[in-house]
Protein backbone atom coordinates (compact mmCIF):
# COMPACT_ATOMS: atom_id res chain seq x y z
CA UNK A 1 0.00 0.00 0.00
CA UNK A 2 1.54 3.49 -1.20
CA UNK A 3 -0.20 6.75 0.05
CA UNK A 4 2.12 8.72 -1.01
CA UNK A 5 2.64 10.78 2.03
CA UNK A 6 5.38 12.40 3.61
CA UNK A 7 6.22 11.45 7.32
CA UNK A 8 7.81 13.34 9.90
CA UNK A 9 8.24 12.38 13.47
CA UNK A 10 9.52 15.06 15.68
CA UNK A 11 10.42 15.22 19.41
CA UNK A 12 12.28 17.95 21.91
CA UNK A 13 15.44 15.73 21.24
CA UNK A 14 18.58 16.96 19.43
CA UNK A 15 19.36 15.69 15.78
CA UNK A 16 22.42 13.95 17.57
CA UNK A 17 20.07 12.00 20.07
CA UNK A 18 17.70 11.33 16.87
CA UNK A 19 20.78 9.56 15.21
CA UNK A 20 21.74 7.64 18.39
CA UNK A 21 18.01 6.08 18.87
CA UNK A 22 18.14 5.20 15.37
CA UNK A 23 21.23 3.68 15.08
CA UNK A 24 21.43 1.95 19.00
CA UNK A 25 17.60 0.78 19.11
CA UNK A 26 14.94 1.49 16.23
CA UNK A 27 17.07 -0.23 13.29
CA UNK A 28 17.11 -3.08 15.36
CA UNK A 29 13.25 -3.08 15.03
CA UNK A 30 13.64 -2.61 11.64
CA UNK A 31 15.73 -5.46 10.51
CA UNK A 32 19.06 -3.25 10.22
CA UNK A 33 17.36 -0.85 8.16
CA UNK A 34 17.46 3.47 9.25
CA UNK A 35 13.99 4.86 10.44
CA UNK A 36 12.79 5.63 6.93
CA UNK A 37 11.42 9.11 7.84
CA UNK A 38 13.00 12.30 9.20
CA UNK A 39 13.16 12.85 12.52
CA UNK A 40 12.97 16.03 13.61
CA UNK A 41 14.25 18.44 16.83
CA UNK A 42 12.31 21.09 18.29
CA UNK A 43 14.83 21.58 21.09
CA UNK A 44 12.63 25.33 22.42
CA UNK A 45 9.56 23.65 21.97
CA UNK A 46 8.56 26.37 19.66
CA UNK A 47 6.84 24.36 16.65
CA UNK A 48 5.27 22.17 19.90
CA UNK A 49 3.89 24.93 21.20
CA UNK A 50 2.44 26.68 17.22
CA UNK A 51 0.58 22.73 17.59
CA UNK A 52 -0.41 23.48 20.78
CA UNK A 53 1.08 20.37 21.91
CA UNK A 54 3.82 21.40 23.77
CA UNK A 55 3.99 20.42 27.42
CA UNK A 56 6.05 23.67 29.76
CA UNK A 57 5.75 21.70 32.82
CA UNK A 58 7.49 18.84 31.83
CA UNK A 59 9.47 20.48 28.54
CA UNK A 60 7.97 17.53 26.38
CA UNK A 61 5.49 17.08 23.01
CA UNK A 62 2.57 15.20 23.83
CA UNK A 63 1.57 12.49 21.23
CA UNK A 64 0.16 15.15 18.54
CA UNK A 65 -1.04 13.40 15.12
CA UNK A 66 -1.46 16.13 12.09
CA UNK A 67 -2.89 14.93 8.72
CA UNK A 68 -1.91 17.98 6.44
CA UNK A 69 -3.27 17.71 2.90
CA UNK A 70 -1.57 19.21 -0.22
CA UNK A 71 -2.61 22.39 0.28
CA UNK A 72 -1.07 22.92 3.89
CA UNK A 73 -4.59 22.49 5.48
CA UNK A 74 -4.65 20.68 8.39
CA UNK A 75 -7.77 17.73 7.73
CA UNK A 76 -7.14 16.08 10.95
CA UNK A 77 -5.21 16.02 14.36
CA UNK A 78 -4.88 13.78 17.53
CA UNK A 79 -3.76 14.55 20.50
CA UNK A 80 -2.83 12.09 23.38
CA UNK A 81 -0.69 11.79 26.64
CA UNK A 82 2.44 9.97 26.51
CA UNK A 83 1.58 6.57 27.99
CA UNK A 84 -0.77 5.55 25.42
CA UNK A 85 0.59 4.88 21.89
CA UNK A 86 -1.12 5.44 18.63
CA UNK A 87 -2.80 2.95 16.49
CA UNK A 88 -1.26 3.74 12.72
CA UNK A 89 -4.18 1.32 10.96
CA UNK A 90 -6.50 4.03 12.13
CA UNK A 91 -4.42 6.83 10.88
CA UNK A 92 -3.90 5.27 7.62
CA UNK A 93 -7.93 4.47 7.45
CA UNK A 94 -8.12 8.36 7.89
CA UNK A 95 -5.58 9.34 5.36
CA UNK A 96 -7.16 7.14 2.53
CA UNK A 97 -10.62 8.78 3.50
CA UNK A 98 -8.79 12.35 3.11
CA UNK A 99 -7.68 11.53 0.10
CA UNK A 100 -11.02 9.70 -1.40
CA UNK A 101 -12.88 12.59 -0.59
CA UNK A 102 -10.86 14.88 -1.77
CA UNK A 103 -10.02 13.46 -5.07
CA UNK A 104 -13.97 12.88 -5.36
CA UNK A 105 -13.81 16.77 -4.97
CA UNK A 106 -17.01 16.65 -2.57
CA UNK A 107 -18.81 14.34 -4.34
CA UNK A 108 -18.61 11.17 -1.86
CA UNK A 109 -18.30 11.04 1.42
CA UNK A 110 -17.16 8.75 4.31
CA UNK A 111 -19.43 7.28 6.87
CA UNK A 112 -18.46 6.27 10.48
CA UNK A 113 -16.27 2.95 9.92
CA UNK A 114 -15.49 3.49 6.19
CA UNK A 115 -12.83 1.59 5.53
CA UNK A 116 -11.62 1.02 2.27
CA UNK A 117 -13.46 -1.03 -0.33
CA UNK A 118 -16.66 -0.05 1.89
CA UNK A 119 -19.31 2.07 0.60
CA UNK A 120 -19.19 6.06 0.70
CA UNK A 121 -22.32 8.29 0.22
CA UNK A 122 -22.98 10.53 -2.31
CA UNK A 123 -24.41 13.97 -0.80
CA UNK A 124 -26.94 15.53 -2.18
CA UNK A 125 -30.92 16.67 -2.33
CA UNK A 126 -32.04 12.91 -2.53
CA UNK A 127 -29.73 12.09 0.56
CA UNK A 128 -31.52 14.25 2.86
CA UNK A 129 -33.49 12.42 5.42
CA UNK A 130 -32.34 9.29 3.72
CA UNK A 131 -29.11 8.36 5.16
CA UNK A 132 -31.22 5.51 7.18
CA UNK A 133 -31.93 3.74 3.81
CA UNK A 134 -28.11 4.06 2.49
CA UNK A 135 -26.39 3.39 5.77
CA UNK A 136 -27.03 0.79 8.44
CA UNK A 137 -25.46 1.50 12.38
CA UNK A 138 -23.74 -1.77 12.54
CA UNK A 139 -21.88 -0.86 9.32
CA UNK A 140 -20.09 1.42 11.71
CA UNK A 141 -18.49 -1.90 13.43
CA UNK A 142 -18.04 -3.82 10.50
CA UNK A 143 -14.54 -4.69 9.23
CA UNK B 1 15.50 18.99 2.65
CA UNK B 2 18.95 20.07 2.66
CA UNK B 3 21.98 18.65 4.42
CA UNK B 4 23.47 20.90 6.67
CA UNK B 5 27.16 20.16 9.10
CA UNK B 6 26.85 19.20 12.42
CA UNK B 7 28.56 21.62 14.68
CA UNK B 8 28.82 22.95 18.17
CA UNK B 9 26.38 25.07 17.73
CA UNK B 10 22.87 23.78 18.67
CA UNK B 11 20.79 23.76 15.37
CA UNK B 12 17.60 25.70 15.82
CA UNK B 13 14.53 24.92 15.11
CA UNK B 14 12.44 28.07 13.32
CA UNK B 15 8.49 28.14 14.24
CA UNK B 16 6.94 30.61 11.51
CA UNK B 17 3.70 32.00 12.56
CA UNK B 18 0.73 31.89 9.81
CA UNK B 19 0.78 35.51 9.09
CA UNK B 20 4.47 36.00 9.60
CA UNK B 21 5.79 39.82 9.61
CA UNK B 22 9.49 40.17 8.27
CA UNK B 23 11.35 39.19 11.38
CA UNK B 24 9.63 37.45 13.48
CA UNK B 25 11.90 34.63 14.54
CA UNK B 26 10.93 33.05 17.86
CA UNK B 27 7.47 32.54 19.66
CA UNK B 28 7.20 33.88 22.47
CA UNK B 29 6.73 32.08 25.95
CA UNK B 30 3.24 32.35 27.01
CA UNK B 31 1.84 34.27 24.28
CA UNK B 32 1.45 31.88 22.52
CA UNK B 33 -2.58 30.95 21.60
CA UNK B 34 -3.00 27.56 20.39
CA UNK B 35 -5.16 28.38 16.94
CA UNK B 36 -4.64 24.68 15.51
CA UNK B 37 -7.88 24.09 13.84
CA UNK B 38 -8.86 21.60 11.11
CA UNK B 39 -9.73 22.86 8.16
CA UNK B 40 -7.35 25.72 8.79
CA UNK B 41 -3.27 26.40 7.47
CA UNK B 42 -1.06 24.30 9.25
CA UNK B 43 1.80 26.77 10.55
CA UNK B 44 4.86 26.89 9.08
CA UNK B 45 8.63 25.61 10.82
CA UNK B 46 11.54 24.67 9.91
CA UNK B 47 13.35 22.24 11.62
CA UNK B 48 16.69 20.56 11.53
CA UNK B 49 16.53 16.45 11.19
CA UNK B 50 18.14 13.41 10.80
CA UNK B 51 17.05 10.99 7.94
CA UNK B 52 19.19 8.48 6.92
CA UNK B 53 22.44 8.71 8.20
CA UNK B 54 22.65 12.55 7.69
CA UNK B 55 21.70 15.96 9.09
CA UNK B 56 19.32 17.48 6.91
CA UNK B 57 17.18 21.00 7.19
CA UNK B 58 13.54 20.44 7.07
CA UNK B 59 10.94 23.65 5.50
CA UNK B 60 7.07 22.40 5.89
CA UNK B 61 6.79 24.93 3.23
CA UNK B 62 8.60 22.85 0.22
CA UNK B 63 5.96 20.29 0.93
CA UNK B 64 2.89 21.88 -0.50
CA UNK B 65 1.39 19.53 -2.95
CA UNK B 66 2.00 16.68 -0.86
CA UNK B 67 0.36 15.27 2.00
CA UNK B 68 2.29 15.14 5.29
CA UNK B 69 1.93 13.55 8.71
CA UNK B 70 3.75 15.00 11.74
CA UNK B 71 3.86 13.14 14.58
CA UNK B 72 5.05 14.98 17.70
CA UNK B 73 6.05 12.59 20.91
CA UNK B 74 7.60 13.11 24.03
CA UNK B 75 11.18 11.69 23.61
CA UNK B 76 13.69 9.94 22.08
CA UNK B 77 14.10 6.25 24.33
CA UNK B 78 10.86 6.59 25.79
CA UNK B 79 9.17 3.44 25.67
CA UNK B 80 5.85 3.80 23.69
Amino acid sequence: MKLGVEVFSISVDSVFVHKIWNDKELSKMLGGKDVPFAMLSDQSGSIGQLYGVYDEEAGTETRGRFIIDPDGIIQAFEVMTPPVGRNVKETLRQIQAFQLVREAKGTQVTPAGWRPGKKTLKPGPDLVGNVWQEWKVQEAFEE
Amino acid sequence: MKEFEAGCQRPKAQAKPALETAATPVVQKGEQKTMIRVGKPAPEFIAPGFHRGKFVEMNLADYRGKWVMLCFYPGDFTFV
